[in-house]
């Protein structure tokens, strides 16, 4: 039997990168519930919606107490979206998808977030805030397929091209002095200002702030061209550059 | 001091294993030493390209294990004096190929030899890159298409980390050879063309190889297409290729582009 469509528009479907709170607990589990309900005293509703994800790696547990856990967690108002270096043999129908992959970041991308300040109660005298030092480093080769550039800490030029099958991940802005064949993802740690420029565009994937773009979703205009690319609200919006 | 080549691509059935032998017997012409080494255990051809299938008794590994020297396992060429093959194992398992092992027939090879040109597997696995791993310059054999372009630019970036030279912070040297080009197809649109190869993959060009029925022919009847067919024009950019290997500068041709009447066209749109 045929399903009639009724309805012509497609599913859209994104993707997109989200800071999540890795909790990691540790055994006897009833000793960490107390301490956790201790910070949750001191800092009410600090779990509540927001994203957590629970990293077991490495513990001794059966899907029982996982299980226990989780309950145990749910009853907190601590709603676990993912596990992380669970087996495959504790995991299973019911409990949270497994995760992995997850890549850890800067203390500053979480001091954001309020957990820092609720760790101490007392409010820290405040010291004179050492401002960031930018960094920023240069790549005079080509970047080759299969080879990745991770540079979180900042800006990333690429005096060469940026093959097919090859990545640069910065935090900050992308230079490229030469063709962008692979993918480029700009603002890697949360960082909406961030940018991409290349000297021709023909890029397979481009990212700004967990904000992707495919090559097929790219205006046809603007493959071949230099170009800049930034970001405007949730949109990546690309102009060419004389 | 002999020089150490490996000819090497990522993407197999690009033609490593025919041009090794058309350079290997190329520069024996020249009255060099040379040794043509096939690192494919298991799966070994480079035997059947220099016609010397029936003379195999020692290889390779044999002489990593010890269990011949390398005197027994070479085997000269009947046509050549000066040219030399290695074979590889057809029978033994891949892992027996060592980097020790490796390396000690590469140190003692090159003592004796002026070119010791290696023959890659396909693949990034541990057969290629110990083929590459003792390499002075590389020999990228890269057929005008999209997936072997992009497997060569990833050996392109292997041999610039995973080799001996590398790690010791020095630039390996590699040169680019173009092979199974069309000239017709190329302006087609059919295949990639010279210039785009080369914007990608940014490498010299030591050589542009033209699709052609003698390199077959030549393949199936055990001999290098530079010893078959000597006037032939696969044979002869073979011929070129390895003197600018040598370190000669020759004007590199596209073929196809010298006359004819897509020259004229473009000739007069240039205009």
């Amino acid at each position: 039997m045929t399903k009639m469509l009724t309805d012509a528009r497609s599913i859209r479907i994104k993707g997109r990168s989200f800071l999540a709170v890795v909790l990691a607990p540790d055994l006897p589990f009833d000793d960490w519930l107390v301490r956790l309900d201790d910070l949750a005293a001191r800092s009410a509703g600090f779990f509540l919606g927001r994203p957590v994800v629970l990293d077991v790696t490495d513990l001794p547990i059966d899907r029982a107490q996982l299980k226990e856990l989780i309950t145990e967690l749910a009853g907190r108002n601590v709603n676990i979206m993912g596990i992380e270096g669970g087996r495959p043999s504790i995991l299973g129908q019911g409990m949270p998808p497994a995760l992995k992959g997850g890549r850890p970041v800067s203390d500053e991308a979480v001091a954001k977030e309020p957990i820092i300040e609720l760790r101490n109660s007392e409010p820290k005298p405040s010291a004179p805030e050492a401002r960031p030092t930018l960094q920023s480093i240069v790549i005079r080769d080509p970047v080759r397929s299969g080879q990745s550039v991770i540079f979180p800490e900042g800006d990333v030029t690429i005096i060469g091209s940026v093959a097919s099958g090859a990545e640069i991940i910065a935090g900050g802005s992308i230079h490229i002095y030469g063709t962008l064949r692979g993918r480029a993802m700009a603002g890697s740690l949360g960082n909406a200002s961030a940018r991409i420029f290349c000297r021709k565009l023909e890029a397979e994937l481009l990212a700004i702030d967990g904000i992707y773009k495919m090559a097929d979703d790219m205006a046809p205009g603007l493959r071949g061209h230099s170009v800049q690319l930034w970001l405007e609200g949730d949109s990546i919006m690309a102009e060419k550059l004389i | 001091m002999g020089k150490v080549i490996v000819v090497t691509s990522g993407k197999g059935g690009v033609g490593k294993t025919t041009s090794t032998a058309a350079l290997g017997a190329a520069l024996a012409q020249r009255n060099e030493r040379v040794v043509v080494v096939d690192f494919d255990v298991g799966l070994r051809n480079l035997d059947l390209v220099m016609g010397a299938e029936r003379r195999v008794v020692y290889d390779l590994i044999n002489v990593i294990q010890g269990e011949a020297k390398l005197s027994q396992a070479l085997i000269r060429d009947k046509r050549l004096e000066t040219l030399f093959l290695l074979p590889a194992s057809q029978t033994r398992d891949k892992d027996n190929l060592t980097p020790e092992g490796v390396e000690r027939v590469i140190t003692e090879l090159r003592r004796v030899f002026d070119w010791v040109i290696c023959d890659s597997p396909a693949g990034i696995e541990s057969g290629a890159t110990l083929a590459m791993r003792h390499a002075d310059m590389a020999v990228v054999v890269t057929n005008p298409e999209v997936s072997s372009v992009r497997d060569s630019d990833r050996i392109i970036g292997l041999l610039d980390s995973k080799t001996l030279k590398a790690e010791r912070g020095e630039r390996m040297e590699k040169h680019l050879l173009l092979t199974r080009y069309d000239a017709n197809r190329a302006e087609r649109g059919d295949m990639l063309k010279v210039e785009d190869v080369l914007e990608i993959l940014s490498i010299p060009l030591i050589g542009i190889i033209p699709e052609s029925m003698d390199v077959l022919r030549a393949s199936n009847i055990g001999s290098p297409v530079t010893l078959a067919d000597a006037r032939s024009a696969p044979a002869m950019a073979y011929f070129e290729a390895a003197r600018r290997l040598a370190g000669e500068v020759l004007p590199i041709t596209v073929p196809g582009e010298k006359r004819g009447i897509f020259g004229k066209i473009f000739a007069r749109r240039a205009a």
